[in-house]
């Protein structure tokens, strides 16, 4: 510059807008992004959240899972079958026994539900072998799960939610489910025509999901599961249900106790190909290779209030060494909500909201 | 130019690892909560990539009290200068305790602590709903903190860099070697 300058020259520095706007656009970005992957601004589809407020439909009872709510603690082990460990590399399928802590239950949010009137129940198990390493399940009375996808479930709890005028869901949101969820005709169907059996210690309980098994050659098989009982069928019929105490279940199944541990065959069915794999509402042909993997006994029972289940996630994706979750969109969702549903029960229990769940009811507080 | 010195090539190798590592963590961890699909995927890296973050920490705390960093600007407001030791001293206990606080946590809500392929820790904290009850939103409202503080952090050393051109930035962007 050969201009004279003028006196006392400002420093020639730039604005220093340019650089704090372009500072404030960079940390509004990364602000922005983590606020959509946190959900914060929607558009990210059907959450676990909103999944598990319409299960609560606005009633959640505090303490209680919000699903399958009303259930007894169960304790016993498992007993592997000699050919188990063909099927997978797991500690389990080695150690001769394992401890199991476990959950007998009936489907809804109700904890105080009728158990003649619940048309689902369930097992659930959490196996730890000496290394450490767990096994849970979340297994159900039912053989094929009622639909193929997460919001397909979500759209099946929003149409069977009951009418404020009728007390009922309403046919026409039925109708329209099943029509965009034609899958779910034949869970229907089976819930309709599949005998009540009167014990849960006389009741098939099932994976329904499909896991990925390794064994120690590394030769890799999609499998599903389920635990068929030693005890035999007996019918329950409608009279029966109409007259049975609400508790009947517990009451029946620690009777049963008394005489005897319960017990169940771990019954894995291998996977061929093109088998739905990632959908848990195709069942598998009858004629799959099936594999009696061990056995579950069941010796003790507790109430969920103050047993060992109560503040435990039967995830069904915690698996050890050796087994792997499929692609199963449900599987995945059912780790997502459960984990809702056990993170919204454990505060209540810890903040103390939940004196009916706990036991503590009618204590002096 | 290099007014004053630069962290050396271990800090601004961990620096640099952990940024990406932290920022990927709360990204995980914001998204495996509210997504249906990926969870158990996203969780899967989440546990090992907070045990690596908290192993980390403890090297670069170490070599943060044998190689400690270059003083700030002696021209720096004071405001500056406290927000900018506080700031630090907020990333490095978070740094610590998100991964402790998620052990713990897993602990607390009787989770086992897999790592992926079989390798599994032990709990840190009983088994208790009293305890998770606590642990548990800790885990969120502290990320919250976390992201918030990186942010800060991040707008700050872009100011050193854009707006005060003052070396600060690249006292941890560069080794001091290349410039002179």
């Amino acid at each position: 510059m050969s201009q004279p300058l003028p006196p006392n020259p400002p420093p020639a520095r730039r604005s220093a807008w340019p650089a704090l706007l372009g500072i404030a656009a960079i940390v509004a970005v990364i602000a922005a992004a983590f606020a959509w992957v946190g959900g914060w601004l929607g558009g990210r589809g059907l959450t676990p959240q909103q999944m598990t407020d319409t299960i609560e439909n606005g009633k959640p009872h505090p303490g209680f899972r919000r699903a399958h709510s009303k259930g007894v603690c169960v304790a016993g082990n498992f007993q592997p079958s000699a050919q188990a460990a063909q099927l997978s590399r797991a500690r389990i399928f080695t150690q001769p026994s394992t401890p199991v802590v476990g959950r007998l239950s009936i489907a809804g949010g109700d904890p105080h539900g009728a158990d003649a009137q619940a048309r689902v129940r369930s097992l659930a198990l959490l196996l730890k072998t000496d290394d450490g390493q767990e096994w849970r399940m979340a297994m159900n009375s039912f053989p094929f799960f009622v639909v193929a996808t997460p919001q397909g479930f979500q759209a099946q709890n929003l149409a069977s939610r009951p009418d404020p005028a009728t007390g009922k869901p309403d046919p026409a949101k039925m109708a329209a489910f099943l029509q965009q969820y034609p899958e779910a005709k034949k869970f229907f169907a089976w819930a309709k025509s599949a005998p009540w059996s009167n014990s849960w210690a006389n009741t098939q309980f099932n994976g329904v999901d499909s896991f990925w098994f390794t064994n120690a050659q590394g030769l890799r098989r999609a499998v599903r599961w389920s635990m068929r009982p030693h005890a035999p069928f007996q019918d329950l019929s409608t009279e029966q249900r109409a007259q049975s105490d609400a508790d009947f279940l517990s009451e029946e199944f620690a009777t049963r106790l008394a005489q005897s541990p319960q017990q169940w065959d771990l019954v894995v069915t291998l996977a061929q190909d093109g088998d739905a794999i990632d959908d848990p509402s195709q069942p598998w042909p009858d004629a799959r290779p099936q594999v009696v993997a061990g056995t579950l006994t069941v010796d003790a029972m507790q109430p969920q209030d103050t047993g060992p289940c109560r503040d435990l996630n039967y995830d069904p994706t915690v698996l050890p060494d050796g087994m792997a979750p499929s692609d199963d969109p449900i599987l995945a969702a059912r780790s997502a909500v459960y984990s809702v549903s056990f993170n919204r029960r454990e505060h209540e229990i810890g903040t103390g909201q939940a004196p009916d769940a706990t036991g503590a009811k009618g204590e002096a507080k | 130019m290099n007014r004053h010195g630069h962290f050396d090539a271990l800090a601004r190798t961990l620096h640099w690892l952990m940024a990406a590592a932290i920022l990927a963590m709360l990204f995980i961890g914001a998204g495996m909560v509210v997504s249906l699909a990926w969870r158990p995927t996203l969780l899967d890296l989440h546990r090992p990539l907070g045990i690596a973050i908290l192993l980390l920490v403890v090297v670069r705390l170490v070599n943060r009290l044998r190689s400690p960093p270059p003083p700030l600007p002696a021209d720096l407001p004071a405001i500056q200068k406290l927000a900018a030791h506080a700031s630090h001293w907020v990333l490095y206990g978070l740094m610590f305790a998100m991964p402790l606080i998620g052990w713990a946590m897993l602990s607390a809500g009787g989770y086992p602590i897999t790592l992926g392929g079989g390798v599994h820790l032990p709990a840190i904290a009983p088994h208790s709903a009293d305890l998770y009850a606590v642990l548990r939103p800790a885990h969120t409202v502290l990320a919250y903190v976390l992201f918030a503080t990186v942010l800060g952090h991040l707008g700050a050393a872009l100011f050193h860099a854009w707006v005060r051109r003052d070396g600060v930035f690249s006292s941890m962007a560069r080794s001091g070697k290349s410039l002179r």
